[in-house]
């Protein structure tokens, strides 16, 4: 029997909806990264199910891109967080808190 | 496979000359000694004409480009124009700032290049994921430049945060390509603007633009996706914030506009929308602005309410008021980094001016930097005849215009009123400025050497200022051509506002009762 649509699309917001919740309430800038990565896989699925459902090979082309943004997002992305660590031996976004207002 | 042809290299020409600028720029850095980059700014400026040359030839020559997914319309490329302006000022104005901040590395105009490249992209494409590459690289660009001054706290700190905040958003705008991609089977926009409203209207499409909106309201500062400005404005190295400050904004915009005008048949749906993120933003813009204390932040939120004020002529959805966004975008420009660039001419290492307690008394041992600061102080404010007047007067003319031909008309007028009162509590904090240095007694010292630090800088400065006045003196030969550009976009021209059916409740779509075999 295949499977609907449904469940995929129901499944990737409900991933994206994690990756939401976890950006907004951790504290440790690796752990809101990877949840930003969980938001773009659930994206991903999304597409794929779409393209698979279109008959369109046009999303899993944007899978691939997606991919490809994300792992430069991460080289840059731990390369700040290295650097803040450098300077202050700390990651926590609450201490992180120079400018405010 | 679609072959590459000239043409399609062409079309994309403006672009492609500031990549490869860029990478020229961290081949001719490995050969220099750490003290003399100049020759970066040389090999920048060089390449960023090239760049502005190549719009020129392609002037009204409405190329399409890769199928079309890229076109090459007059719009575009008085958006790449304005960018290559923006990149071109602000490598001016960093030389010998970072010289002195100790950040002197030929990576920064590489990744400045970058970033414009990015921007740029997005200006041209009509392609979803085409705009989406291009915003990445004008967001991964600016992450690393805001985080230049690495042994600064606050300057990691901004970098961090924008990051994060950055990141957090582009999942937001991709989620909203994958809906409109499952709900109307495509991302070009071309052929998204030829579908009929009802395929537009199924609950993905419209879930999927609402968060476009999310993700490029972030880049462009828009109210409520505003938060990490203010933070990331006073953290950045003060070119850079000059930089991002009119580069982001004019890339996020350009991409806007273009998503914007395949919702106007949505505009029962999405006028709303749009017309309460204009009104929040120019009013929280201008009032958080009031009781800002530090100069760098209280720009911040001024770019916030310029942002609300280029979204009413985007609302208006009409050529004169993209015409209108062309002009107040290039007048922001001048503006904008004239009054950043005041701060970086009087920035030395180590003590930068931060709060605005440090312009008192400007006028007195400074007279020429304090009136450059007053005239884009009042053309920010809007006072005549300066751009920025202009600027605001050409947007609300289009939104006025819009009211004139809409059945909704009081939306729009109530917009434009909204905004002209929001421009009258925005001109206190902006005078304020101006109060500050010609009123109050000195309280510090200022470098003796201001005029003399910076060659680039004070060119730029001056271009800067003369535009500033120009453009509000003489406006018409540049809106003219505002008007031609704004033209070439191609707006559906069959939709008519009447067209528009509001009460037609989402058609159940087959997808939803559909399943993958």
């Amino acid at each position: 029997m295949p499977i609907p649509l449904d469940y995929y699309l129901i499944l990737s917001a409900a991933l994206f909806t994690i990756g939401v919740v976890g950006v907004l309430i951790k504290r440790n800038p690796i752990v809101i990264f990877m949840c930003v990565e969980l938001m773009l896989n659930a994206v991903n699925l999304t597409f794929v199910a779409f393209s698979r459902y279109h008959n369109d090979i046009g999303g899993q082309m944007m899978v691939i891109f997606v991919m490809a943004v994300a792992a430069a997002e991460v080289a840059v992305g731990l390369g700040i967080l290295v650097s803040i660590f450098r300077n202050r031996a700390s990651i926590n976004v609450d201490e992180i808190d120079l400018m405010k207002g | 496979m679609l072959p590459v042809t000239f043409s399609d290299v062409f079309a994309v020409s403006p672009l492609l000359i500031v990549v490869i600028t860029a990478m020229v720029v961290l081949m001719v850095d490995l050969a220099l000694p750490r003290d003399r980059k100049s020759a970066c700014v040389g090999v920048s400026l060089f390449g960023l004409v090239l760049a502005a040359a190549a719009c020129g030839l392609l002037w009204r020559a409405q190329k399409e480009a890769f199928n079309g997914t890229v076109i090459a319309d007059d719009f575009a490329l008085a958006f790449q124009l304005i960018l290559i302006i923006v990149t071109a000022l602000s490598v001016l104005l960093s030389e010998k700032y970072i010289q002195q901040k100790g950040i002197n590395y030929g990576e920064y105009y590489a990744l400045m290049l970058f970033s414009a490249s990015g921007a740029m992209l997005m200006a041209t494409s009509r392609e979803l994921i085409t705009i989406f590459i291009g915003l990445e690289v004008l967001s991964i660009a600016l992450y690393v430049l805001s985080g230049f001054a690495r042994t600064e706290a606050r300057s990691e700190e901004s970098a961090m945060k924008y990051f994060l905040l950055g990141a957090f958003s582009s999942g937001f705008f991709l989620y909203g390509i994958a809906l409109v991609y499952g709900g109307a089977g495509t991302t070009r926009l071309d052929t998204l603007t030829a579908l009929p409203v009802a395929t537009l209207l199924s609950p993905y499409s419209v879930s999927g633009f609402a968060l476009l909106i999310v993700g490029l309201g972030f880049k462009a500062a828009i109210v409520p996706f505003h938060s990490w400005t203010p933070d990331v404005y006073e953290g950045a190295p003060t070119s850079v914030t000059a930089f991002m400050s009119a580069g982001a904004k004019a890339g996020a915009f350009a991409a806007l506009i273009r998503v914007a005008i395949v919702l106007l048949p949505l505009s029962a749906v999405f006028n709303d929308v749009f017309w309460a993120l204009a009104i929040l933003t120019m009013v929280v813009g201008n009032v958080v602005a009031i009781v800002q204390t530090n100069i760098k932040r209280m720009l911040a939120y001024s770019s916030i309410a310029h942002a609300g004020y280029i979204l009413v002529g985007l609302i208006a959805q009409n050529s004169d008021g993209h015409a209108g966004i062309l002009f107040y975008i290039l007048a922001y420009t001048f503006m904008n980094l004239g009054a950043f660039g005041v701060l970086i001419l009087l920035a030395r290492r180590g003590q930068e001016l931060n709060s605005i307690e440090d312009l008192q008394g400007l006028a007195q041992s400074q007279p020429w930097a304090a009136a450059l600061m007053g005239l884009f102080m009042f053309s920010l404010a809007g006072i005549p005849p300066t751009a920025g007047f202009m600027g605001k007067f050409y947007v609300f003319i289009g939104i006025v215009k819009a009211a004139q031909t809409a059945q909704n008309s009081s939306l729009f007028y109530s917009l434009a009123i909204i905004g002209l009162v929001a421009s009258v509590i925005g001109a206190a904090y902006y005078l304020r400025i101006v109060y500050t240095m010609y009123f109050m007694p000195a309280k510090r010292e200022y470098p003796a050497d201001v005029w003399g630090f910076s060659p680039g800088a004070n060119f730029a400065l001056i271009v800067s200022a003369i535009l500033t006045l120009g453009l509000g003196i003489l406006p018409s030969g540049l809106y003219k051509t505002a008007v031609l550009a704004a033209g070439s976009l191609d707006r559906p021209a069959a939709i008519s506002r009447q067209a528009v059916t509001p009460a037609v409740p989402a058609v159940p779509t087959p997808i939803e009762r559909a399943s993958i075999h």
